[in-house]
């Protein structure tokens, strides 16, 4: 079995000095094993489609974010007191590095987009691995370092939202925070705690900006890492579903795998290419992403006297604010307000329990009735909906729409063990179809 | 190796005790992070009392001052905002304001207030902390509902409050607005964060 994890030959120098200094290196250090693991000779399924490009992407715009934050860190400065001109000088900077920089306004558009980007391009991996069933068995561990990363992404970019210190950053940043406040008996405290203040301050500007720039990057590439190296032991699902380990050639190669590279590499450069052009269309003309990406009222420095007529999360937070908002009953003598924090968070660690929730004969949707295909058509929906009422101010309407939407939304996650069940199953080949 | 299979029990008493004697230092260690993460001293010092001049303040009026990083409105109420308070009595979470901490006990009355015309009040939403905004006018003219009296209205989730800093019922606010301790140290100045002296 030539794996992740298999046993590889050292290099043997061909005499050459190139090859006599690879085979120095890979007599102390596993760097044959490692590319002939992870790449040349780890064997993917040969029917990958356009889904598949989604988690190449997101590493790539994770080394876009970091590459353009250590460069951003260079003339940021966390500091929310007054300058001169009686501007905070956390606002001044990124002013500063948008008209002064040289270059700093493309860095920092590149770092604003590719906030976006990452949750669009991770939405649509977790999409994936949602119809192709690639959190079931024995996958379960790297779905749950992606649901990891996914958590820690939420926290990176609500920290790093903070930074520019706008008005949508400081009152985002204290709604947010106050939500801790709803806990019973500790809240409060637990709020002070995270802010370092009684209000969102100059102590609250610098941790964000601490946890930003070391602290979940740091843990976000370790859970990154988790996630490939416990895909490449399982090796990867496909549009099938199905095992192409059960199917193998005498060498003990997968019949329908072929090697990640250079077949996979260069089609993920396909990928690349494509996206970058989305990417920097967004970049050049739209920065703003029509106020998505990066909010009006952020225009204005942080004014801790005023709030903004109109204030709501970034897009890609709006569904499970919406959830928090549709939740306005209080149950067990506990305030609405608590039960919607609930929600909110049950929402988003409701996705780690999807390898058990599951009870399908099959993975892949390709092979699931209708029933499935109805239900995560309408999840989608109801993802949308919750998405866009989490963009608008509150309305009775909008109450309502949302909390048959929040309804539904768990409804799919706590109902699956029945209605994963109950579908009409297609027979699943032995091999993979084109 | 001769002894596979073998405990020795005394060795494995060592290594447990040595492991849970470290994991205790290692907990101790936590406690200087924990704590810094707490407000500093220059933060607990920040909340000094402020001293206001209401003396430009014209009756209808409202004005902003900043008190311990938070918004505080002083509001010069008007006999007509007045009246409202007690129409608006059976539609307030709170009337009275019985929730002690939302008020000192000298504004634990009608109007909330020491002056009966002179509203102090935090102007933070008792929900999620932002700041809601002035809706004084009557009726529907700044996009309230028709029988809107004026008061205020919190943007972020739509919490509406009386011109007492009294919440409506059934809004995700829980509580009336903060009155802060304040005291007259003459007719138009306020010191606000401070009660009577030694308070």
């Amino acid at each position: 079995m030539t794996m992740a994890g298999g046993n590889f030959e050292k290099y043997k120098s061909d005499g050459s000095l190139a090859g006599n200094v690879l085979e120095w290196v890979d007599a102390r250090f596993p760097a044959t094993s490692m590319w002939k693991g992870h790449l040349s000779e780890y064997y993917a399924p040969k029917n990958f489609n356009f889904w598949y490009f989604f988690g190449s992407l997101a590493l790539l715009v994770l080394v876009i974010q970091i590459v353009t934050g250590i460069f951003l860190v260079m003339h940021y400065k966390p500091d929310a007191s007054l300058n001169a001109a009686g501007v905070p000088v956390a606002f001044a900077s990124v002013e500063y590095i948008m008209r002064d920089v040289p270059g700093g306004w493309l860095i920092r558009y590149m770092h604003s987009t590719g906030a976006s980007a990452f949750f669009i391009v991770v939405y649509l991996h977790m999409f994936r691995g949602l119809i192709y069933g690639s959190y079931r068995k024995p996958r379960e561990l790297t779905w749950l370092f992606g649901v990891g990363i996914f958590l820690v992404l939420m926290g990176e970019a609500f920290f790093g939202y903070l930074l520019p210190w706008g008005q949508m950053s400081y009152w985002g940043a204290q709604v947010i925070v106050n939500l801790f406040g709803a806990i019973p008996v500790v809240g409060n405290d637990l709020s002070i705690l995270i802010r370092g203040d009684f209000v969102v301050g100059d102590a609250t500007l610098n941790r964000f900006f601490s946890f930003h720039v070391i602290a979940f990057p740091l843990v976000l590439i370790g859970l990154v890492a988790a996630h490939i190296l416990a895909l490449h032991e399982t090796g990867s699902n496909n549009p099938d579903g199905i095992d192409i380990k059960e199917k193998k050639d005498e060498k003990g190669i997968p019949l329908d795998g072929i090697p990640f590279h250079p077949y996979y590499t260069v089609k993920d450069i396909v990928g690349v290419v494509v996206f970058l052009m989305a990417f920097s269309a967004i970049m050049f003309f739209a920065p703003e992403g029509g106020g998505l990406f990066l909010e009006t009222p952020n225009f204005y420095p942080a004014d801790p006297l005023k709030t903004p007529p109109h204030i709501a999360p970034v897009w890609y937070f709006t569904p499970y604010y919406s959830i928090l908002r549709a939740i306005v009953w209080n149950f067990f003598g506990l305030d609405a307000k608590f039960w919607g924090v609930v929600a909110m968070g049950a929402s988003v660690v409701i996705f780690a329990f999807l390898p058990w929730l599951d009870r399908s004969p099959v993975r892949s949707i390709r092979y699931r009735g209708p029933i499935t295909k109805v239900m995560i058509t309408l999840f989608v929906i109801c993802f949308l909906i919750l998405g866009y009422l989490g963009t608008q101010s509150p309305s009775a309407m909008g109450e309502l729409i949302s909390q048959i939407c929040t309804v539904f939304y768990f409804g799919f996650f706590l109902a699956m063990p029945w209605w994963s069940r109950m579908d009409k199953f297609k027979p699943v080949p032995e091999r993979v179809t084109k | 190796m001769s002894n596979q299979g073998k405990v020795d029990c005394g060795r494995r008493r060592l290594v447990v005790a040595t492991a849970a004697v470290g994991g205790v230092g290692a907990v101790a260690a936590l406690v200087p992070f924990v704590s810094s993460l707490l407000p500093s001293e220059r933060a607990k010092a920040a909340g000094a009392p402020v001293e206001v001049d209401i003396s430009k303040l014209e009756a209808g009026q409202m004005m902003t001052v900043e008190w311990r990083g938070k918004p505080v409105w002083i509001i010069n109420r008007t006999p007509e905002m007045l009246e409202t308070l007690p129409k608006l009595a059976d539609q307030m979470a709170d009337p009275n304001s019985e929730v002690k901490s939302q008020q000192p006990d000298y504004a634990a009355n009608p109007t909330r207030s020491i002056k009966e015309n002179l509203l102090v009040v935090v102007g933070i939403c008792t929900h999620l902390g932002c700041s809601p905004t002035s809706k004084f006018k009557a009726g529907a003219e700044e996009g309230m509902a028709g029988d809107w009296l004026g008061g205020f209205l919190c943007p972020c989730h739509g919490s509406t409050f009386d011109f007492a800093g009294r919440v409506f019922k059934a809004k995700p606010a829980p509580t009336n607005l903060e009155v802060p301790p304040h005291v007259y140290l003459a007719d138009t100045r306020i010191l606000i964060g401070e009660d009577k002296k030694g308070a």
